[in-house]
């Protein structure tokens, strides 16, 4: 028995446990991920080929083969040309409806969903437990059973058809779901914070906006990816509450993708598909690290 | 209302749903007094803090400051001042727009609020990380940022919820002190919970210790410590806590508490009331009001005891042992070579004991 712990022999495991890179376990684990995320991203890829092929390369038939001649027509037939029904102005002007209901959808239903949360959190005033549920409780029922509803409400109210109309519906139907987000995550706040404020003197808006808000980002951030891809890609509400000239890009896609008369122009089909796909997939390539930190924080405690 | 008087509470109630939190509450805090709210978590002392604060509704009952009946101000138009436990310092500022966000709230002129910044800045040793946001801060740093966002205000009452609970033990002490000098200097009414009995001994002017929302006594420490009023005080107040004997006080030629086969000449304790006979009672006596061995034959009571358990301490030891079948433990000194199996004669003064009422627990 030796005295101290130098008198130990130096000889035998020493240091941190060495690691084989080419161990059978990494070699099924990557194996697996690579595969899978092949067996993914597949379409995507035969969608970009086939995208800048030329219609007679495509006859070949040859789907997964790169593209001899890369050619951009497609593209710009795409946005620019293409038909759905009289209208020949191609995807662009979906594109624009798309805007211009997705901006003031996604500010509108935030910015009330995000004071409802924090009311909910923080103002426990009478009665707010049965608003609460009543809340939630309207995320839970179909779709199908408000939309005829909806339909006369705006009728009535001389909005079907325009698209001041359709921002209203995307920003009532955001408003659940939303709410349950801003509300469990700013009961993570520390309730001490919420009294120093009131302390120091600061109002209900005082709070929201200078204690708050300034801590909340990622939860914005996650927000403000839900409804932006959501309404983006919402194709039902833009068919039903909208006409031709208001139709968003998705239900134009749609149109251009489905149409019977001529020759099915696939690189064109694809070329639309990408361009009214690009939105989200730019939002969440820009924001995906503060997304992943927001729903950390804000839907999984609470 | 008398102009001494700072804080006054008066019948208060609060009820959480069906939840009795206080009861009937009573409290007046003198002008410049350091008040020590003491009690195990879940008395109410926090709850009582916040209703003097007014960030929770009293169900029934009045709260004055400074001669203002203030149930229904909100809490910025009180004229106190509040630390938290957690700090609670707004992440996004600096330790400048912590410190002034208050005044701006309040609409304070841009010099005044620079002027104010800068003394407690000052006060608090705390001037060179004003531009730092709270994270850069370590925990003492922020506690007294924390303080300076009362002492800005300017207020005549402040207000600590357990301020110094989540610091280091080292740290603790040097921040204690720290309020103890603030509160020389500035001369402010403080109101400080807490659940540890030496910040309450240290801070005070007066401890109220509650339980179960009632407050049991409020006196100055030393009062507490010497002659608490129920059994709950005398456990609570003291480490290592004191010690209870169970038995009778019986009159014979003289008054006297019997248990098992052992009796205390009760003729030097100064009982509160005259007794009936033949009382069951606690009879309670601090480990450090009794000595060992040669001492113990100088006392007026002192019998022999076999050691159990040793408990060294550095400067003393605390030892374990039994009387008459009951838990006995008392303080030698930390160099004594006392081990287990050991016999020794123990003495102690009557006088310095504390005798409660076996039924009701209240002082005899």
């Amino acid at each position: 028995m030796a005295d101290s712990a130098v008198d130990y022999p130096l000889d035998g495991p020493r240091g941190p446990k060495p690691r084989k890179m080419l161990s059978r376990r990494n070699i099924i684990l990557y194996g697996t991920l690579f595969v899978i995320a092949v067996y993914y991203l597949i379409p995507l890829y035969v969608m970009l080929v086939t995208s800048v092929k030329g219609m007679p390369e495509i006859r070949l038939g040859n789907i997964f083969s790169l593209p001899l001649e890369i050619t951009y027509e497609p593209w710009v037939k795409a946005w620019s040309q293409a038909c759905t029904g009289l209208n020949c102005d191609g995807l662009s002007r979906g594109f624009w409806n798309s805007v211009k209901i997705t901006i003031p959808s996604v500010v509108v239903s935030i910015a009330i969903a995000s004071v409802n949360g924090y009311a909910l959190a923080n103002w426990r005033f009478k009665g707010s437990n049965v608003f609460f549920t009543i809340l939630i409780f309207g995320a839970f029922i179909p779709y199908q059973i408000m939309i005829y509803p909806l339909v006369i409400m705006l009728r009535e109210m001389g909005l079907y058809t325009k698209l001041s109309g359709l921002v209203i519906i995307h920003s009532i139907f955001g408003m659940p779901i939303l709410t349950l987000l801003f509300r469990n995550y700013f009961t993570t706040i520390p309730e001490e914070l919420f009294k120093a404020a009131r302390v120091d003197g600061a109002g209900f808006w005082g709070i929201y906006f200078r204690v708050m808000m300034p801590m909340s980002l990622p939860i914005f951030v996650v927000a403000i990816i839900l409804q932006v891809t959501g309404i983006w890609n919402d194709f039902l509400f833009g068919v039903i509450y909208t006409k031709p000239e208001n139709y968003p890009m998705t239900v134009q896609l749609n149109n251009i993708v489905n149409s019977v008369q001529g020759v099915k122009e696939y690189n064109v089909n694809m070329a639309a598909t990408l361009l009214t796909g690009l939105v989200p997939l730019a939002i969440y390539f820009i924001s995906g690290k503060l997304f992943v930190r927001g729903i950390a924080a804000g839907a999984v405690k609470g | 209302m008398i102009a001494m008087d700072s804080v006054v509470v008066k019948n208060l109630d609060l009820n959480f749903g069906s939840v009795e939190v206080l009861k009937n509450l009573n409290l007046v805090v003198k002008n410049g007094e350091f008040i020590v709210l003491l009690g195990s978590s879940g008395c109410g002392k926090s709850t009582l803090l916040n209703c003097i604060a007014g960030l929770l509704d009293v169900s029934e009952g009045q709260i004055f400051i400074n001669g203002k009946n203030v149930t229904w101000y909100e809490p910025a138009q009180r004229g106190i001042g509040m630390v938290f436990q957690s700090y609670a310092l707004y992440p996004q500022m600096s330790v400048e727009g912590n410190l002034s966000f208050g005044l701006k709230n309040a609409g304070l002129p841009k010099e005044e609020i620079k002027k104010r910044v800068a003394h407690a800045a000052q006060v608090l040793q705390i001037e060179p990380l004003l531009k730092r946001k709270p994270a850069a801060l370590s925990g003492g740093q922020r506690q007294r940022v924390a303080i300076g966002r009362a002492l800005v205000r300017d207020v005549e009452v402040f207000l600590f919820d357990e301020p110094l609970s989540n610091l280091d033990a080292k740290l603790r002490t040097e921040l204690r002190v720290e309020i103890k000098r603030l509160h020389q200097k500035l001369d402010n009414t403080m109101i400080y919970v807490t659940h540890d009995q030496i910040e309450a001994m240290t801070l005070a002017d007066r401890i109220a210790i509650m339980k179960e929302g009632v407050i049991q006594q409020l006196d100055t420490p030393k009062t507490i410590y010497n002659y608490p009023v129920n059994k709950y005080v005398a456990g609570f107040i003291g480490s290592p806590s004191m010690n209870f004997l169970r038995g009778t006080i019986v009159a014979r030629d003289k008054l006297c508490f019997e248990f098992e086969n052992l009796e205390i000449d009760l003729g030097r304790y100064n009982f509160q009331k005259n007794l009936e006979t033949d009382k069951s009672a606690w009879f309670g006596i601090r480990p450090e009001n009794i000595v060992v061995e040669g001492e113990a034959k100088t006392m007026p009571e002192s019998f022999d005891i076999e050691i159990e358990v040793v408990e060294p301490m550095g400067a003393d030891t605390l030892a374990w042992s039994q009387v008459g079948g009951q838990e006995f433990h008392f303080i030698v000194d930390g160099n004594s070579a006392l081990a287990p199996g050991d016999r020794i004669s123990v003495g102690f003064d009557p006088a310095q004991a504390s005798i409660f009422d076996l039924d009701n627990e209240q002082r005899l």
